[in-house]
């Protein structure tokens, strides 16, 4: 990926070399020179960087110097930091699992809905997916923390007396996670429902299957796509989002963003954070690359 | 219009993860109208905790600051992003799945990697953080997805229109301007609010790249949170929303027309 991109001609032949013969080429360089010369410095040279930077040591006043090591990754495999891996990991997993049973017969209705009425109920799925999602979580600690909105509802009925504690704990964070992650989910699975041919399903029905068999050998089978590309979508962006264990765990949920952002900004060892971010982003591509290898999505459509 | 059994369950169904996705926001919302500063007792309606935003000089300048990196950002990501877009459908060259990767990446790794990774950068290259690595930040973060969206109006354009043009005469840049722009425009300007609306909301990387003198909206509300619940937050957030509600319904009425 770097190489090819450093070698691709707009950026390595000189001005000289690149005087166009035709204008095509002025129409090419004026194109794509920008996004390649923009991306390669601000996206492709600072994750290089950061790889670099996860093979220093960290100085005493929280800079980068020599020696290269590895003992940054060794230092990862403390149970202490995979576990936190792990944790997040499962956390987000969980996540995953619990949008996708809510989200897919959510869409499925959706995508069901009468023609008139499924522009508007596709916006209202929509406008979520767009909202801040720190408000979305500001939003759950009203409801949920010891003087919050359901807390004083339970009191004034009388149904209990001491306010429960819901805030701070790890049902908070799934709750704020699954809250923000599921339109993420619903868009893919709608997307690919939709387009699900009804004639399949008739076939299955002449053909003797309940409408169980249907759905597990026929409809589940052709929205595949969609079911990975939601869970991926979910998956990865839940194992980053630090500011929901931050704000709705207390102090109890350390994740993996988590560990990143206090590398870099509290305990200063930007060693060992550049060297969990690169094992974090290995995992992702990872993922990523067995999601493009199992659906045969070559460009990654169903992802963006 | 009856619906049998499973229908009517499907639109109950439905109806709860429409109140579970919503009854939140409602409440925020409704709860930046409530006397009480405290709890959550109604007491009263007022708009006093939108009046007190207003005369907070912090949540001003963090207005100010949102808006002016928004608004730069999304010009920039925009023409960068568009110029791509057409160049990528045009024509061949070396690399192109390279630049099809590297435009990939930013949308599918998780985005704190990319805000220390930016973070990083800039303190290497002693670049002070504010406005300018704000910018920075969030056009990188919006030209790729700036591409998918101009890309996907282009799919349905007949390139030999632009190649009728060139042979007519016309130079690439009056094809462009001419023949191609007027075509993806509703492309352009969904991409735009796209970008827009990322950089407005952005948490994650601005986090990283704001520093402490010049945080956007969003870092105050972070930062406002973590002190506490309070009616003002509520009232900053219903004005966060409403803005990116009436972008949405901007952008969703351009794509409809489209289709």
């Amino acid at each position: 990926m770097k190489s090819s991109v450093t070698t691709s001609p707009v950026r390595t032949e000189t001005p000289a070399a690149l005087k166009p013969k035709r204008s095509r080429d002025y129409g090419r360089l004026w194109t794509i020179g920008p996004v390649v010369v923009w991306m390669g410095v601000l996206f492709l040279l600072p994750l290089l960087l950061v790889l670099a930077v996860s093979f220093f040591s960290r100085s005493t006043f929280g800079g980068i110097e020599p020696p290269l090591t590895a003992n940054n990754y060794i230092r990862f495999f403390d149970p202490l930091y995979y576990k936190i891996l792990w944790v997040s990991c499962v956390l987000a997993f969980t996540t995953t699992i619990l949008c996708l049973f809510l989200g897919y017969p959510f869409a499925y209705v959706v995508a069901r809905a009468p023609v008139h009425l499924r522009n508007l109920l596709l916006l209202l799925i929509i406008v979520p997916f767009w909202t801040n999602s720190l408000i979305r979580t500001y939003a759950w600690i009203v409801l949920l923390r010891t003087e919050g909105v359901i807390n004083t509802v339970l009191k004034a009925l009388g149904l209990i007396a001491e306010p429960l504690p819901m805030l701070y704990n790890e049902f908070a964070v799934l709750t704020g996670l699954v809250y923000t992650m599921l339109p993420f989910m619903v868009l893919p699975l709608y997307a690919s429902i939709e387009k699900l041919d009804k004639a399949y399903l008739e076939a299955a029905a002449d053909l003797g299957a309940t409408s169980w068999q249907t759905f597990w050998r026929v409809t589940v089978p052709l929205t595949a796509p969609g079911i990975m590309a939601g869970s991926l979508l979910v998956f990865i962006p839940s194992l980053g989002l630090f500011f929901i264990p931050d704000l709705m765990g207390g102090s109890k949920a350390v994740l993996i963003g988590n560990l990143i952002k206090n590398q870099f900004l509290t305990a200063r060892d930007w060693p060992f954070g550049s060297a969990a971010s690169i094992i974090l982003m290995a995992l992702t591509l990872l993922f990523i690359g067995g999601y493009l290898a199992v659906t045969k999505d070559k460009e990654g459509k169903g992802l963006t | 219009m009856r619906l049998s059994f499973a229908g009517r369950l499907g639109a109950v169904y439905a109806a709860l993860i429409y109140l579970f996705l919503y009854l939140p926001i409602a409440i925020l919302i409704l709860y930046s109208f409530n006397k009480s500063k405290l709890n959550a007792v109604w007491t009263g309606f007022t708009v006093d905790w939108y009046l007190k935003l207003f005369h907070n000089s912090d949540v001003l300048e963090a207005m100010n600051t949102t808006l002016i990196v928004a608004a730069v950002s999304t010009l920039a990501s925009t023409m960068i992003g568009t110029l791509a877009a057409v160049g990528m459908y045009r024509y061949h060259f070396r690399g192109k799945t390279a630049l099809d990767a590297m435009l990939y990446l930013p949308i599918v790794i998780p985005e704190i990697v990319m805000g220390i990774s930016m973070l990083a950068f800039f303190a290497q290259l002693k670049i002070p953080l504010g406005y300018l690595t704000l910018i920075a930040a969030h056009i990188t973060f919006s030209v790729p997805f700036v591409v998918v969206v101009v890309k996907a109006r282009l799919a349905g354009f007949d390139k030999s229109i632009e190649e009728a043009a060139m042979d007519l005469g016309a130079t690439p840049w009056q094809t462009f301007v001419k023949v191609t722009l007027p075509v993806i425009a509703p492309g352009v300007i969904a991409s735009a609010l796209l970008a827009f609306t990322l950089s407005v909301d952005d948490v994650i990387i601005s986090f990283f790249v704001a520093g402490p003198t010049s945080p956007t909206l969003p870092l105050k509300i972070f930062s406002m949170v973590k002190f506490g619940v309070s009616p003002e937050i509520n009232a900053l957030s219903t004005l966060m929303l409403m803005v990116t509600l009436l972008i949405v319904v901007i952008a969703e009425r351009i794509r409809l027309r489209k289709s």
